[in-house]
């Protein structure tokens, strides 16, 4: 890793003003992908900006039909929040599975999103509950916020405070985990809100994205069975030495049904 | 450089350090606390785990800096003098190692699973709470016996509630 300014800001616009000074300046949340992206070298950042003092990035709040969740808050704490865990369970377990229990005491909301790496598990779960997510300048719907691989809406100088997840009636999440580092091969998570079904794909493709022909299916009949037949188109997904784009497209059916399983069982 | 100030299995601990120094790093080089290893350093086996203010963390993925007043408990926070902790004991008495690399972060993520779910969780749950720890000599099978009988030892009688 090499050397850089290290900056411990103790409220958001002081963090902002830092962001905006200094060549190439790097917020550090968890740290769980940013440290490891440095130690490789394929990150050189100038200055790392450490967000861990700023108290108003924690903490989880219930609000009428909504769940809040500070950017800050850990995934251990996501995943133990009795609030998160009775309103929206699906979250609470997405949470439970991402990498290892050392990797969740550590690693941040704000930061998987932030970061959007194509097989992140975050992602998955604000697309397909209709989430907001709040920046230091804005309010961002979750389908304009994730662009492309490693890229999202945010600014050079914007952080994420907040992620504000409506109250589904139902919702479920499965994937099929990479058994060494646990992220999402494929992971599919499927929910009924105000605004009908939704069912969002992470890990297939370069970016998180819906599949309508499901939600379509889903909305006239609520069941594994109503995904029968529905295939993803293997073209443009992404195919390493874990899995060819044929066989995540097929993953994706498989965890789809899968997460109607889990949503129809409240779990 | 810059200081670093934390207390380490309670006594206080500083040091000059450059922002890029890793905790363990810290802990090994400038405490000379040489219990905690660096197997993989790249987040993934656990050989490295420390409690930093009461949770498990890789402390190869955490900068010293991130730590400044923190209360860092390491392996060598655990023994009362020649009393070994229950959970190291237990690893002794059901040989639940061999080679050792990966001891001290096994033992240090077992105490975190028992004190996380207020006492020994079903054998199932262990061998998925023990997924950030790899032991290459293919020894889990004393491992999760070790952390079942260690866990009974720090909390007897006390079935995790589930």
């Amino acid at each position: 890793m090499y050397d850089f300014n290290y900056h411990r800001p103790s409220s958001l616009d002081e963090a902002v003003t830092l962001l905006g000074q200094g060549e190439d300046v790097k917020v550090l949340a968890g740290g769980h992908t940013l440290l490891p992206t440095m130690k490789q070298r394929l990150a050189a950042p100038s200055d790392v900006v450490d967000l861990s003092r700023i108290a108003a990035l924690k903490g989880i709040e219930a609000t009428e039909g909504a769940v809040r969740i500070g950017a800050a808050t850990s995934h251990a704490d996501v995943a133990a929040s009795g609030e998160v865990r009775n309103r929206i369970p699906a979250l609470a377990a997405l949470a439970a599975r991402i990498g290892d229990p050392h990797v969740r005491n550590r690693g941040t909301l704000g930061g998987s999103i932030a970061n959007n790496d194509p097989n992140a598990d975050y992602p998955a779960a604000c697309l397909a509950l209709g989430a907001t997510i709040v920046t230091t300048k804005r309010e961002i719907a979750a389908d304009d916020f994730f662009v492309d691989m490693f890229e999202t809406a945010l600014d050079e100088d914007e952080i994420v405070t907040r992620v504000d997840f409506p109250v589904p009636r139902r919702a479920g999440y499965a994937k099929f985990p990479n058994p060494a580092s646990r992220y999402a091969l494929v992971g599919v998570f499927v929910a009924e809100g105000g605004d009908g079904i939704r069912a969002a794909v992470t890990g297939a493709g370069p970016c998180v994205f819906r599949v309508p022909e499901m939600e379509a299916a889903l909305g006239h009949d609520f069941s594994p069975a109503a995904l029968e037949g529905i295939k993803v188109d293997a073209g443009g997904l992404n195919a390493d030495i874990h899995a060819s784009a044929d066989y995540r497209a097929h993953l994706v059916g498989v965890m789809a049904r899968r997460a109607v399983e889990a949503a129809l069982e409240g779990r | 450089m810059t200081s670093v100030s934390m207390t380490v299995n309670g006594k206080p601990a500083s040091g000059e350090v450059e922002p890029r120094t890793l905790l363990v790093d810290f802990l090994r080089e400038h405490l000379r606390l040489t219990g905690t290893h660096v197997g993989c350093d790249t987040s993934q086996c656990g050989a490295c785990v420390v409690h930093v203010d009461g949770t498990a963390v890789k402390s190869c993925t955490t900068l010293a800096l991130q730590c400044e007043g923190a209360d860092v408990l390491t392996i060598e926070g655990l023994a009362q003098g020649d009393q070994l902790h229950p959970m190291q004991e237990a690893f002794r008495e059901h040989h639940a190692l061999q080679c050792g690399f990966c001891t001290p972060g096994m033992i240090m993520s077992a105490i975190d699973i028992i004190n996380r779910h207020g006492g020994v969780p079903d054998e199932t749950t262990i061998r998925h709470e023990l997924e950030g720890n790899l032991c290459r000599c293919t020894g889990y099978h004393n491992i999760v016996k070790a952390v079942i009988a260690g866990g009974e030892a720090m909390a007897p009688g006390r079935a995790a509630a589930e």
